[in-house]
C-alpha cells in the first residue's frame, strides 16, 4: 500500500515538473517548491550524517583526534555569519578554503591540464591520426594565447583552433544528448511500467 | 637442471627396477590422481629475497623482491605459486600475506605500519610441496620528504610561478599588458545595460559546485565585475546559489563591489540567495525564478553539469542576453548552442583579469602564457624528435 502511494505521488510530480514544458503554472510552482524544500532538508540531513559526523564529529570527540580542532574552529568562523557585528571573521574560513585549493589544484591542474597532455600529445607523424591529433593540440592551443592578438598566422592558426574544438564540441553535443535521452526513457519506463503498469 | 630435477633423476635411477616401473606405469593408467601424489619434492626456494622501504612514497609500504625459484619456467617448471609470509620477529610466527602467481618477482606490500621492523619470506608452491627462502633482514617503512619520480611536476611549477611573479611584478611597476579581445565579456556591459533599460533584473548563476573548485572561483570573480555594473547603473540583480559557502563568499564579492562603486546602500542580503544543494532542485528552482522574473541578462559563470541545457534553455525562452563560461567541455557544447556568447575553457579564467585590469590578475593570465609559449615549444621539438625515432625525450614528461 505504501509502496503505491508512493508510485502515484512519484508519478504526479513527475507530470507536475513536465508540466512546464508547456508554461509555468501552479502544479509546477508546486512541484517546485516542494523539490527545492525536500532536497534542501535532505541536504543538510546527509552533509550531517556523511560529512560532518565521520569527518569532524566522531574523530575529534570519540575519537581524540585534536588536531581536528582547526577545521572545527574554522567552522565556528563560518558560522558568525548568523551574527552581523562580527560576521567578518567568516572572512578567515573563506580566504582558507580559497587558498588551500588554489595551492592544491595548481599542481593537480599542472599534471592532468599540461604535463600528462603534453606526453600524450607528443607523437611521431607516421599515422595520420597522429598529425591530426598534434595539429589540433597547437592550433587549440595557440586559440587560448591572450598575450597576442589573433591575426596574420597566429589568428589563421588560431581560428583552425576554434575549428577544431567545434567539432569537438558537436561529437560531445551529440554523445551528451544520447545520455539525456537516456534519463527521459528511465522516467517514461517510470510512468509507463511501475505506474501504469504498461511495460512489463 | 634444477635441484628438484636432478633430484626427481635420482629417485628414478634407485627405483629402477621393471617391476616397479611397471607398478608405477599401471598406476599412472590406474588412477592419474596417485600419479601427483608421487611428486613428493618441493620446489627450489626463491633466491636473493630482498626487502626495502618503498622509496618516493608517503610511507607504509614496503617492497620485496627475488629471484625465481629454477622450477619456475625452467627445471621441473612446475610452480604454481609464491606465497609472500611476514613476522614482526626474524623467527617467527610468520603469517601468509598475499599469494602471487608463477612468473612473480616483485611485490609491494602497503599494509605495513610506518617504523615496525618486518621480516619477509618467499614461499613457493608447485602445488602439493611448499618451501621457503630464508628470512628477509629487517625492514621498516616510513614516509618519504620528496617523491623524486614527481621532479618534473615541480620543475613545471616553479617555472609557471617563477613567469606569474614576473608579470605581476612588471603590471604593478606600471608596465601596460595586453589581453586580447574576449567576444563574450565586451558584451558584459550590453547585458547589463539592456537590464537596466528594460528595468528588468540581471541573473548570475555561479555554477553548482563549491568553493573548492576554481571555476567557481573564477565565476565569482566575474560576479564582482558583474555587480559593480548593475550598482553603477541602478539595475537590479539576482544570484541564486547552492551552496552554503558559495552564499556567503557571493555576498562578500557583491556587498565589496556596490561599495567600490559608492553605492553601498544599492546592497542587500538576498540578492545573493540560497535554493538548494539538490543539483535537479536548483534547477527547477532557477527555472522558475526565470520564468516569473524575466530577466534582461543572465550570466552562467562556473562549473555545471546537465543542468546547463535546462538553464540556459529556459534563459532562451524568457528572451535574456546569456553569456556563459565554463571549463566543463562536455556542457559547452549547451552554451554555445543556446547563449548568445560563450567563454571557452580558460577565457573563463582570463575574463576577471579582463574585466578588472587589475595587475595581478593580468599578470596572471601573462604568466600563464608564458607556460603555453613553452608547452608549444616542446611539443614542436617533441614530436620532431619522436618522428626522428629518438624517445627519450617523451619520457621526460611522464608524471606519477
Amino acid at each position: 500500500m505504501a509502496d503505491t502511494i508512493g508510485i502515484w505521488v512519484a508519478a504526479l510530480l513527475t507530470l507536475f515538473i513536465f508540466s512546464f514544458l508547456y508554461k509555468d503554472n501552479p502544479l509546477y510552482k508546486m512541484a517546485e517548491h516542494l523539490f527545492i524544500g525536500v532536497s534542501a532538508g535532505y541536504w543538510v540531513s546527509y552533509l550531517y550524517q556523511n560529512v560532518f559526523k565521520p569527518n569532524l564529529y566522531n574523530p575529534l570527540f570519540h575519537q581524540g583526534k585534536l588536531l581536528l580542532i582547526i577545521p572545527l574552529i574554522l567552522g565556528l568562523m563560518m558560522v558568525m555569519r548568523l551574527f552581523p557585528k562580527i560576521g567578518w571573521i567568516s572572512r578567515w574560513s573563506i580566504a582558507f578554503i580559497v587558498g588551500i585549493t588554489s595551492g592544491y589544484y595548481l599542481i593537480t591542474y599542472l599534471q592532468t591540464n599540461a604535463v600528462d597532455q603534453v606526453r600524450a600529445s607528443l607523437l611521431n607523424f607516421s599515422q595520420i591520426n597522429n598529425i591530426i591529433l598534434v595539429v589540433g593540440v597547437l592550433s587549440g592551443l595557440i586559440y587560448f594565447f591572450f598575450s597576442a592578438e589573433h591575426r596574420g598566422v597566429l589568428g589563421g592558426t588560431a581560428k583552425l583552433g576554434i575549428w577544431f574544438l567545434m567539432v569537438a564540441f558537436g561529437a560531445s553535443f551529440g554523445y551528451t544528448v544520447m545520455a539525456r535521452i537516456s534519463l527521459l526513457i528511465g522516467r517514461m519506463q517510470f510512468l509507463l511500467g511501475d505506474w501504469l503498469g504498461l511495460l512489463h | 637442471m634444477s635441484e628438484k630435477l636432478r633430484r626427481k633423476g635420482r629417485g628414478c635411477r634407485k627405483g629402477g627396477l621393471i617391476p616397479l616401473a611397471a607398478f608405477i606405469f599401471f598406476l599412472f593408467l590406474w588412477d592419474g590422481a596417485w600419479a601427483e601424489d608421487l611428486d613428493t619434492l618441493p620446489p627450489s626456494p626463491p633466491r636473493e629475497v630482498t626487502a626495502f622501504d618503498t622509496p618516493n612514497d608517503a610511507g607504509g609500504s614496503i617492497t620485496l623482491t627475488w629471484r625465481k625459484s629454477t622450477d619456475d619456467g625452467t627445471g621441473a617448471g612446475d610452480v604454481t605459486a609464491y606465497i609472500i609470509l611476514r613476522a614482526e620477529r626474524k623467527e617467527g610466527p610468520y603469517k601468509e600475506i598475499t599469494k602471487l602467481p608463477a612468473g612473480a618477482v616483485r611485490y609491494e606490500d602497503t599494509t605495513t605500519k610506518d617504523g615496525v621492523d618486518y621480516f619477509y619470506k618467499v614461499s613457493v608452491s608447485d602445488g602439493v610441496n611448499i618451501s621457503e627462502s630464508p628470512p628477509s633482514q629487517a625492514v621498516h617503512s616510513k614516509a618519504q620528504w620528496f617523491n623524486f619520480k614527481r621532479l618534473n611536476m615541480l620543475l613545471a611549477g616553479f617555472i609557471l610561478s617563477l613567469g606569474i611573479v614576473y608579470f605581476i611584478s612588471r603590471a604593478r611597476a606600471g608596465k601596460e599588458l595586453y589581453i586580447r579581445k574576449i567576444a563574450g565579456l565586451d558584451a558584459v556591459n550590453e547585458a547589463v545595460g539592456r537590464a537596466t533599460e528594460m528595468g528588468r533584473k540581471v541573473f548570475f548563476i555561479p555554477g553548482i559546485l563549491d568553493l573548492d573548485d576554481v571555476q567557481t572561483i573564477a565565476g565569482l570573480s566575474i560576479l564582482g565585475q558583474v555587480a559593480k555594473l548593475t550598482a553603477e547603473y541602478g539595475t537590479k540583480l539576482e544570484v541564486p546559489v547552492c551552496r552554503s559557502v558559495v552564499m556567503v563568499t557571493a555576498r562578500e564579492t557583491v556587498k565589496e563591489a556596490y561599495l567600490d562603486s559608492g553605492h553601498p546602500d544599492a546592497y542587500n542580503d538576498e540578492i545573493v540567495h540560497y535554493l538548494t544543494d539538490d543539483q535537479f532542485g536548483y534547477a527547477a528552482g532557477v527555472d522558475g525564478l526565470m520564468l516569473r522574473e524575466k530577466p534582461a541578462a543572465i550570466f552562467y559563470q562556473g562549473a555545471f553539469y546537465a543542468e546547463s541545457l535546462i538553464l540556459a534553455e529556459t534563459g532562451f525562452s524568457v528572451g535574456a542576453i546569456q553569456i556563459a563560461g565554463t571549463a566543463m567541455p562536455s556542457q559547452l557544447p549547451f552554451f554555445i548552442t543556446a547563449c548568445d556568447y560563450t567563454l571557452i575553457g580558460e577565457e573563463l579564467f582570463a575574463a576577471s583579469a579582463y574585466l578588472s585590469r587589475e595587475p595581478r590578475a593580468l599578470g596572471s593570465i601573462k604568466g600563464q602564457d608564458l607556460g603555453k609559449a613553452i608547452i608549444l615549444f616542446i611539443l614542436g621539438l617533441g614530436v620532431v624528435l619522436e618522428t626522428l625515432g629518438i624517445t627519450g625525450f617523451s619520457q621526460l614528461f611522464t608524471t606519477q
